[in-house]
């Protein structure tokens, strides 16, 4: 054919290698000089105590249903939680989110209140409940709160980031009936992030119906102080029936919440 | 002497380094039926968006009044602003409904401007402005897919429903970017058709960006062609010869006249 020289195929730019090796690299160093501090070489105990663990594990395998009805009653307390904190993270988040996205609100509002969002989502529930226990004494109440600021936090973030993600061009359209700033959001941007706003909101009551587990180690009620109060007992039987408890209702949530998005959206 | 519909005086836009508008002079009175040509970059969108403040000017001398009122001075959108767009219409090219919302919501929204804004926040539309919107899909045509989310429709159907948005609204002038521009061309026909009607019967103001000269031709009395941002002919459709618009489309003369061929020219 012709005699032209063929080119040569497409390399990739020396500072996009250079990254990858520098992420890939940096990774591949960070976990050899993590295998110390996190004790990777006490691996093989896995096989040598390997007597140890069926003896753990032949609790668990007679799980004990004695107070049965008691932990179902817990596990309820602790969706009650749940819910709670999750309702009033949603409360908490729609006008942080709001006011967090650059396309709405301007750079001296937004800035601050992303702060804000970083510092609710970062400080951990835990602490947070602690503070809460401390004010109101043990008790879901706390467990509440602690949900509701952490998740509020989160929730803010994800809610902002989809508002920043809106078509602009129905907003426009509302903005050019001569209508105001309020009227613009609740008609032009709120109906395009719902279906999304609820996913999340759903996801995070799920995983919330969990993280409510883990804040009874902290007295906040709930299916958790049940469960820590068993582990501490070494009675397995009962743990692992307060564990079956938790499997079935983090399933059957996410079964409902499954349901529900399919109809919202 | 009522005042004009609206009016630019030495208006100028600059993007960056570019020069959308560049000392833009127009005038148009109520009852009038313009067509804004141009190729495309030409600043015939910047300029319409500029009227009702969609987009800020340049600061300086440039001045934009819609009703006599002023809308932008020295660069800066007035207090009228929103009682000005209350009173315009706007039909965008991409119709701009808000998808997830039924035609008829999207064609309440029209009435934002005009009621108390907790009713207009809370969706309690008063009854009179229901029957208002209901009248004018109907008018356009599409009040059977009133309850039917926007995205769904077809894009003349939505196009339509805009146009009743801006019925609803109660606007007295109309100004259209490109509404014709992503239509096939019966459902382009019919878009047109209404707002002639809406000139014609209503006695409206109406404003139309137009990519196709011949739509431009056949709908409008009024031509005004822009050229790299400036106003390089206005007068009568009649006026505008095939030396003229060579000269203001140039390469792209061909695509800008494509239609012709098939439609008849009138």
């Amino acid at each position: 054919m012709t005699d032209l020289p063929i080119p040569a195929p497409p390399t990739r730019p020396l500072a996009q290698r250079l990254t990858d090796l520098l992420v890939w690299g940096g990774l591949i160093v960070f976990l050899l000089a993590s295998f110390g501090p996190v004790e990777m070489s006490k691996t093989p105990l896995l096989f040598t105590k390997a007597d140890n663990i069926s003896l753990f594990g032949r609790g668990f395998l007679h799980p004990d249903f004695g107070q049965g009805w008691r932990y179902v009653g817990q596990m309820f307390l602790t969706v009650q939680i749940a819910l709670w904190g999750t309702a009033l993270a949603v409360a908490i988040a729609i006008p942080l989110g709001l006011a967090g996205a650059r396309n709405i609100a301007p750079p001296w509002i937004q800035q601050p209140v992303r702060w804000l969002m970083n510092i609710l989502r970062s400080v951990p529930d835990l602490v947070v409940g602690t503070v809460f226990v401390v004010a109101v004494g043990l008790g879901p109440f706390a467990g509440v709160m602690a949900l509701a600021l952490n998740t509020g936090g989160v929730l803010g973030k994800l809610f902002s980031e989809a508002v920043e993600a809106v078509d602009p061009r129905p907003v426009e359209g509302v903005r050019a009936v001569g209508a105001n700033r309020l009227h613009e959001i609740v008609w032009g941007v709120i109906p395009q992030v719902g279906p999304l706003w609820t996913s999340y909101a759903l996801y995070r009551f799920e995983s919330n119906s969990r993280s409510a587990t883990v804040l009874g180690l902290i007295g906040a009620g709930g299916i958790g102080q049940v469960l820590f109060e068993s582990i501490n007992a070494f009675a397995y039987g009962q743990t692992a029936a307060i564990v079956i408890v938790i499997v079935v209702a983090v399933t059957l949530i996410d079964l409902l919440s499954q349901t529900l998005r399919q109809r919202l959206l | 002497m009522p005042a004009a519909a609206f009016e630019t005086r030495d208006v100028t836009k600059t993007y960056g380094q570019r020069r959308a508008l560049d000392g833009v002079s127009l005038k148009v009175e109520p009852g009038e039926m313009v067509a804004l040509i141009g190729p495309s970059g030409s600043g015939k969108s910047t300029l319409l968006r500029a009227i009702t403040a969609l987009v800020e000017i340049d600061p300086g001398k440039g001045r934009i009044e819609v009703f006599g009122l002023p809308v932008q001075v020295d660069g800066r959108s007035t207090e009228h602003v929103r009682g000005v767009r209350a009173r315009v219409g706007f039909i965008f090219q991409q119709f701009n409904l808000v998808g997830r919302l039924t035609l008829y919501s999207n064609v309440m929204i029209g009435a934002l401007g005009r009621i108390p804004a907790w009713r207009g926040l809370l969706g309690a539309w008063p009854k009179k402005e229901q029957t208002t919107a209901m009248q004018a899909l109907q008018r356009l045509g599409v009040s059977d897919y009133a309850g039917q989310r926007a995205a769904t429709l077809s894009g003349g159907q939505q196009q339509r429903g805009a146009i009743a948005r801006t019925l609803v609204q109660g606007a007295e002038t109309i100004l259209a970017d490109e509404p014709v521009a992503s239509l096939d061309p019966v459902s382009a026909r019919r878009v047109m058709e209404a707002l002639q009607e809406l000139n014609k019967k209503d006695g409206l103001t109406v404003v139309v960006t137009l990519h196709h000269v011949d739509y431009a031709l056949k709908y409008c009395r009024r031509v005004v062609a822009l050229q790299a941002g400036k106003v390089v002919y206005d007068g009568p459709a009649a006026g505008l010869d095939h030396k003229l618009l060579i000269d203001i489309y140039g390469p792209e003369f061909d695509d800008a006249l494509e239609a012709k061929t098939n439609a008849k020219f009138h």
